[in-house]
């Protein structure tokens, strides 16, 4: 078995329609796999449309919030350079890490000139942040044929900072997706992890 | 038994199908909806989707009273609707067991209020179970059933957003068949006329809740875990009580699990171990009223917020006056939830933001019309309100457009249209008929004929809006933007009551999805362009269009961009092209 893991917090978060569930869903299965508690919350509903989307994930021994507390959580995937921002208060003060997908998606708001959209989202995440990686993955995924893995990609990328086995990410995945999509969601994956480890 | 990731909704739906359940009903509405689309994959279970709650509670209790444990499944404002069958049944009470499914929304992630669904159950004498996470979502609902039983009561198992949508792990038993019950004509008990219900109503006050507050007392559900004396104890219930163990993990907890009514001795040991107690609920200070009406001294909502979520950070905020170190929050932008690209409503607003008349609104992904560009909504209030409400302002003497979904034309839209025509009235209707529920996740309604399961007929829309009597009728193509601002400045301009169809398929949907298939995605020729002394494109509220920080120039971002054209329409300097 898996050598004791202490209580973990992450969350996951972008713009409704990127796949966030769908990753939160695979980490937290993954967590459920190795023997841990595990709890998930998300919001569903009306952030869909377009809205902010996110879901925490929380595993360890024993878990008892489904919501993660501010100034608690030790990894933040975001999959989108603003929704990295909304979410940088809830990061533990250090040792934690950031995974950041290479992607803008300028909202209504900004576009009719009602809000402006932050600049230089990566210098302040690099202030914050014990660990920044940003991957390209909408470059990946269309490489690989298909934009919609582009979370695949990133959740590879995010499964190096995890304290958990590649071959059980890739059971799960095995396990979730439908025959159809699957090959291109492992190679996603795997692309993901390789990312992870050549950037620094 | 294997272990399971289940939400709060899934373990309910597993919870109640292990105990025996048959048939159940609901009309959809975050954060409940999953319930009944859980149920509708189990073979045993007859699960469907009703035109309103009220129906689907009468559905789901009529099962009940034939024989069958059944369930009723909603969001806190469904009860609103469900309410009066909510009341009266609590007298009548069940034969096999009936559960009443309430999902809370505090916070409001998706509703227009956040009212407190056990304030109803107390004011009804209905009991309230309320499971803190989805392992306590299985266990409960299956003791609901028990309970309905044994006091003839329907049962409320209150949910709230976090319990109903987060997952924790469950793990899964097997199903046990409950025989049917036989049915008995019984008239004193199930025909609520005064003579009657004077009679069951007594039987409630004075037989059945003395014996539901004993048996409170006995209940497993509750838990008092031990702690310092010293220290602030806590009376919880709910996902409250996982914020207080993650905050205070070595104080003392009474934790409520029928949180009405309360176990009055177990209290009273609580009370005399710990003298101070805070009460942590999530939504209204239900319990924290009831223990001081017991005559007990607690803290509450005197300190902690009336109106909002719990999370550990408040509880740490408002108790004990301190924050965990965080790095500082910054500024993101806003970013609300907008029409998807290819929506069918964009026409509508387009048309709406243009006439200018006041706007009687309804509830459904149409509700963000309100947003800018648009801002073309005076009013969201409840389901159905739209039509009765612009029939008010053309009594007030100002001419108004009423706009409303189709499945919320069925849910509620239909008695406002009678009520209309009836009445005299010359208001403008505008059905969207997008042929899905959208905003809660694509379900079906009676216009679509698809139900839950299997089988189903279609009620026509449009043949049902000329049986009532409208006599203008018209069906438009939304994405059609020039007839559609005629069609609606035609029916507003008809003596006499008006009803346009507003006839497109969601994009989020097969058939909607379909149409763009073979379309080319767009794309705004720079050249042609004038930017920002223009910006007409920008009107149609697409999220694909974003405009060029450095020339102002709007451009189509083409992943988000379907091919619907609607912008094309817009565009003075036929600037606008699809991509070859
Ligand atoms: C009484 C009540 N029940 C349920 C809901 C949840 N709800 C909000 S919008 C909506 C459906 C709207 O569907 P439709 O009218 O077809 O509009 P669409 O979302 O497709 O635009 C539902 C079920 C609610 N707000 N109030």
């Amino acid at each position: 078995m898996m050598p004791s893991i202490p209580l973990t917090n992450v969350i996951v978060a972008g713009v409704g329609g990127q796949g966030i569930l769908t990753a939160a869903e695979v980490l937290a299965r993954v967590a459920l796999e190795a023997g841990l508690e595990v709890k998930k919350s998300e919001v569903k509903g009306l952030s869909q449309r377009g809205g902010s989307v996110v879901s925490f994930v929380r595993f360890g021994p024993r878990v008892y919030s489904p919501v993660i507390e501010k100034g608690t959580a030790q990894l933040l995937v975001a999959f989108e350079r603003a929704e990295a921002l909304r979410w940088v208060h809830f990061l533990k003060p250090e040792d934690n890490a950031v995974v950041l997908n290479d992607l803008t998606v300028v909202p209504l708001p900004a576009t009719l000139g009602l809000d402006t959209y932050p600049q230089d989202v990566e210098e302040t995440l690099r202030q914050v942040a014990g660990r920044l990686l940003v991957v390209n993955a909408p470059a990946v995924a269309n490489r690989l044929g298909n934009p919609l893995v582009a979370n695949t990609v990133v959740l590879g990328a995010a499964s190096t900072l995890l304290p958990f086995p590649e071959d059980l990410w890739q059971r799960v995945l095995t396990d979730l997706f439908r025959r159809k999509y699957l090959e291109v969601n492992l190679q996603a994956f795997a692309e993901g992890r390789r990312l992870a480890h050549t950037s620094s | 038994m294997a272990r399971r990731l289940l939400s709060g909704n899934e373990a309910l739906a597993y919870g109640a199908w292990a105990a025996g359940l048959k048939v159940a009903a609901a009309y959809p509405g975050t954060p409940s909806t999953e319930v009944l689309e859980t149920l509708a994959r189990f073979p045993e279970v007859r699960a469907e989707w009703s035109t309103n709650e009220k129906v689907a509670y009468e559905v789901a209790y009529g099962a009940a009273l034939g024989g069958v444990r059944s369930l009723v499944a909603m969001k806190h404002v469904g009860l609103n609707v469900a309410a009066d069958p909510f009341f009266s049944s609590a007298y009548a009470g069940v034969n096999a067991g009936f559960v009443v499914i309430v999902a809370d929304d505090p916070g409001m992630h998706s509703s227009q209020n956040e009212q407190d669904s056990r304030r109803h159950a107390k004011a009804a004498r209905v009991p309230v179970l309320e499971p803190s996470d989805p392992a306590e979502a299985y266990l409960f609902v299956q003791r609901a059933f028990e309970i309905s039983e044994r006091f003839d009561l329907p049962v409320m198992v209150r949910m709230t957003t976090r319990v109903s949508h987060g997952k924790g792990v469950v793990e899964p038993g097997k199903r046990r068949e409950v025989p049917p019950r036989e049915y008995r004509k019984d008239m004193q008990k199930y025909v609520m006329v005064p003579a009657n219900a004077r009679v069951r109503h007594r039987i409630l006050e004075e037989e059945k809740l003395p014996a539901l507050r004993r048996f409170s007392d006995t209940l497993d559900l509750h838990r008092l875990e031990p702690g310092d004396p010293e220290k602030l104890a806590f009376v919880t219930s709910g996902v409250a009580y996982h914020y207080v163990r993650e905050v205070f993990p070595d104080h003392a907890v009474l934790k409520l699990g029928l949180s009405w009514p309360l176990p009055e001795r177990l209290l009273e040991e609580f009370f005399g171990t710990y003298p101070r107690v805070m009460v942590v609920e999530e939504g209204d200070p239900v319990i924290e009223e009831e223990l001081k009406a017991l005559g007990y001294s607690v803290e509450g909502k005197n300190r902690l917020p009336r109106y909002g979520e719990l999370d550990p950070s408040v509880l740490r905020a408002r108790i004990l006056g301190s924050e965990l170190p965080h790095p500082e929050p910054r500024k993101a932008v806003s970013r609300p939830p907008a029409l998807c690209p290819g929506c069918p409503y964009t026409g509508v607003f387009w048309s709406l933001s243009l006439l200018k008349k006041p706007v009687m609104g309804d509830i459904g992904c149409y509700t963000l019309g309100a947003l800018p560009p648009f801002q073309a909504m005076d009013t969201t209030i409840d389901m159905g309100a739209s039509i009765p409400m612009a029939f008010g302002m053309e009594k007030a003497g100002r001419q108004a457009v009423a706009v409303i979904g189709d499945s919320t034309f069925f849910h509620s839209g239909v008695a406002g249209l009678i009520d209309l025509v009836y009445n005299g009235g010359h208001s403008t209707v505008i059905i969207l008929e997008n042929d899905t529920t959208g905003m809660t996740g694509h379900q079906g309604h009676p216009g679509t004929g698809k139900t839950l399961q299997n089988g189903g007929r279609r009620v026509d829309i449009e043949q049902l809006v000329r049986a009532i009597g409208v006599e203008h009728v018209q069906v438009v193509d939304p994405h059609d933007l020039k007839a559609t601002k005629r069609a609606i400045s035609e029916a507003i301009r008809h003596e006499g009551p008006s009803v346009v169809i507003a006839r497109r398929p969601c994009v989020l949907i097969p058939e909607g999805r379909e149409l763009y298939q073979e379309e080319p995605v767009r794309w705004i020729d720079p050249e042609a362009c004038v930017g920002a002394r223009c910006h007409s494109c920008l009107r149609v509220g697409c999220p694909a269009i974003s405009v060029d920080k450095e020339t102002g120039k709007p451009y189509i971002v083409d992943f988000l961009c379907v091919g619907c054209g609607v912008c094309e329409q817009t565009c003075p300097y036929d600037a606008i092209h699809p991509v070859d």
